[in-house]
């Protein structure tokens, strides 16, 4: 891993571009030697590498961005694509991508194509920090996750640099390098519901005739339809993430009665749709991110994050590297890759209600009071702020679900790709239209 | 056009005249219409597609029961936007035709009918969902006045807002051709038939409609071809509970489904075809023009 190559040599030519560059390579040399014990390699070049991260918004942030570039020495551009983007430019477009953040349920689908190329733990540092609930598929106390669905340790790991499929246990190669992940649940307007909500049945309860909304991404859509229907106990399943024909059916043909009988005000595909649904009072329960709800909450609005007694839907991604990256490059990116587990980004996403693959980081970056009320379920002693510095909860609030652990390790079923998933695209295209 | 020699007199001339448009043309519709058809009989495993024939595609499209409801309900979007913007459209032209004297303040007038054009359509249509809504302008005004004093669900996420964003949306490109073909009327011809003791009605039907037509037809043209091809109006006015045959083929897009994807579309265009040929049919567009 040691170069020869010092990084204060970058000082000796003294243009103002290479001694602006020359600090920022410096600066980012402190943090690779100070934190992670690593020396700056081939710092004479690495300032022109520029590497470009794709994936979701509320995953590739520019502000995350900015902050590495400056901490790191070299660029690294943000591209926002949804997963369904991102799965057609990984498989089609590669070389336009240098890191993707897949989801782990895109990552299941497109793996095969072989565009990526394994992660070598060994160059990951704080690998050994990460939670067990990426690293082992462990829950905290050591029990077996739920596995409805795709956990993301059974995508994680890959035999062999050459391989196209995931290893049946832990490997030293990773598929990709876990970094965001959450509960997912329904958001309500408490104060429009009048009462109190603790089951996913509700969301199809004809109390809120026309006030519900699903999203309209087929794979998550059915997903939370069968959360709720399991818990009216109108069907069980034997995997909610990985349905049947038969169980497909039976959950379609339940929605279409249901969107008949008025249940729904809107189906949404977009963040912001969601947000606006929510804001406007078109719906008071609906399938939701936990950045929407603290945009709505951010609004003045009552928006709760409802925990549900039946558990969470969870959800994480990953980086992959693309398999075209060699060399310096390379490098660089496995250098943003161990920048990414050092606190500054899982302190920005705790923000917005996500988790760090490594909190012991990311909760050392947060205050005192943003660690009580984002990770350990602890009332706010002060207004807790979003990412921008908006007020999205009050004093004595506290999060919806309780803390860390008792969030993530409720978690009945993991955001999926179905082996009938082209047949349930089908039938859910039916239920839009019908 | 037809039938005249090329001033130039030169042969190449006229080839060089039609060049760029048929670059254009090629490169940019024929070569991808052509991927798509292709794509649309090769296999494909989820992710990757290989250039193998089958039919299995069309097999799938054709068989589900899910097609035939798709191009019904866009083809209902189609025709309900088509007979409202046909209204709209013949009698905002009539009025600027046959009542607005000046040719300066109708030129004016004109003109006003493109000033929502100056804004992007998205904008155009999401601001009419804060008009609309639950808690929105006019259902709080209904409710104020005291008409009603449950909100009107109806207003947002329904048939209704779609149908009234497309006739938002498409009029003027059914006021332009209508508009110019009545400009066209030869005001003798009006003149001549009231002389003939038509009535006002008589003269509507029997001079005006007839000679409108082509404009009409075009203008049937370019509506029914942009509802048909809309996607993003359905989704964000419906709400998404409405599905047009373009927003499953964006759900099958999404999920990597090209070639299945692309059986739709080839099966679309066909669609619209028959519907511009039918259309073509009952008016003989380029006859009319050359007129």
């Amino acid at each position: 891993m040691t170069r020869p190559t010092s990084p204060t040599k970058t000082r000796a030519g003294v243009t103002r571009r290479q001694l602006l560059q020359g600090s920022a390579a410096v600066a980012g040399a402190g943090v690779g030697s100070g934190i992670l014990g690593a020396p700056m390699i081939w710092a004479q070049n690495i300032k022109d590498v520029t590497l470009t991260q794709v994936g979701p918004s509320y995953s590739v942030i520019a502000d995350i961005c900015e902050k590495a570039s400056a901490d790191l020495g070299f660029k690294i551009v943000p591209q926002t694509a949804e997963t369904t983007q991102l799965m057609a430019k990984v498989v089609n477009q590669p070389e336009t991508v240098d890191i993707a953040d897949f989801e782990f349920w895109g990552l299941q689908k497109v793996y095969r194509a072989g565009n990526l190329q394994p992660v070598d733990i060994s160059k990951i540092k704080l690998w050994g920090e990460m939670t067990p609930l990426m690293r082992d598929g462990k829950n905290f106390d050591g029990a077996d996750l739920s596995r409805q669905g795709t956990l993301p340790f059974e995508v994680l790991y890959t035999d062999s640099a050459e391989s196209t499929a995931f290893a049946t246990g832990a490997t030293d190669l990773a598929t990709v390098m876990p970094t965001i992940y959450n509960a997912d649940t329904l958001g309500i307007r408490p104060d429009l519901t009048g009462r109190e909500i603790t089951s996913w049945a509700e969301l199809f309860n004809p109390e809120f005739k026309g006030k519900t909304a699903l999203v309209n991404i087929p794979s998550i859509g059915i997903m939370d339809a069968a959360m709720a229907l399991e818990a009216r106990g109108d069907l069980t399943y034997g995997d909610k993430g990985n349905m049947t024909k038969e169980e497909i059916d039976k959950t379609i043909d339940a929605l279409i009665a249901l969107k008949k009988d008025g249940q729904f005000r809107a189906f949404w595909s977009t963040f912001d749709e969601s947000v606006n649904l929510m804001a406007a009072g078109e719906v008071v329960i609906q399938s939701m991110w936990s950045p929407a709800v603290t945009a709505v909450k951010s609004r003045g609005i009552n928006c709760v994050y409802q925990g549900l007694s039946q558990g969470y839907r969870g959800w994480g991604l990953g980086m992959g590297l693309m398999r075209h990256l060699e060399g310096i490059k390379l490098e660089a990116a496995y250098e943003y890759l161990n920048w990414y587990l050092t606190g500054w980004q899982g302190a920005f996403i705790a923000r917005q209600g996500y988790y760090s693959s490594v909190p012991t980081t990311a909760m050392a970056d947060l205050s005192e009071n943003e660690r009580g009320y984002w990770y350990e379920g602890k009332p706010a002693t002060e207004d807790i702020m979003d990412p921008y510095g908006n007020i999205m909860d009050k004093a004595g609030a506290s999060r919806d679900g309780g803390s860390f652990e008792q969030r993530m390790g409720n978690i009945a079923c993991w955001n999926a790709v179905m082996d009938e998933d082209r047949y349930m695209i089908q039938r859910w295209n039916e239920f839009i239209a019908s | 056009m037809s039938g005249r020699s090329s001033p130039s007199g030169g042969s190449l001339a006229p080839y060089l005249q039609v060049a760029p448009l048929a670059f254009l043309m090629i490169t940019m519709v024929g070569i991808p219409l052509l991927t798509v058809v292709l794509l649309s009989f090769w296999e494909f495993d989820g992710i990757a597609v290989y250039p193998a024939f089958t039919w299995a595609n069309y097999k799938e499209v054709l068989s589900s029961p899910v097609t035939l409801s798709l191009f019904l309900s866009t083809l209902k979007y189609a025709l309900m936007t088509l007979i409202a913007t046909t209204v709209v459209g013949f009698t905002c032209s009539y009025f600027l035709v046959f009542h607005v004297r000046d040719l300066r303040v109708q030129i004016a007038l004109f003109l006003l009918c493109t000033i929502p054009f100056w804004t992007s359509n998205v904008i155009r249509m999401v601001s009419w969902i804060p008009f609309l809504g639950r808690e929105g302008l006019f259902n709080s005004l209904l409710m104020q006045a005291g008409i009603i004093d449950q909100p009107l669900d109806i207003l947002l996420y329904s048939d209704f807002a779609v149908v009234l964003t497309y006739i938002h949306l498409f009029t003027l490109f059914m006021i332009v051709p209508i508009f110019n073909s009545m400009a066209k009327i030869n005001p003798n011809l009006i003149e001549a038939a009231r002389d003939a003791g038509a009535s006002g009605w008589q003269i509507l039907w029997g001079v005006i409609v007839p000679l409108s037509k082509t404009g009409i037809a075009l203008g049937s043209i370019f509506v029914v071809t942009l509802v048909m091809g809309d996607f993003f109006v359905v989704r964000v006015m419906s709400g998404g509970q409405s599905a047009s045959v373009v927003s499953a083929m964006k759900n099958n897009i999404d999920q990597l489904y090209y070639p299945v994807a692309s059986a739709m579309a080839v099966l679309l265009i066909i669609v619209v075809l028959l519907m511009v040929t039918a259309i073509l049919r009952v008016v003989d567009i380029r006859s009319e023009l050359a007129r």
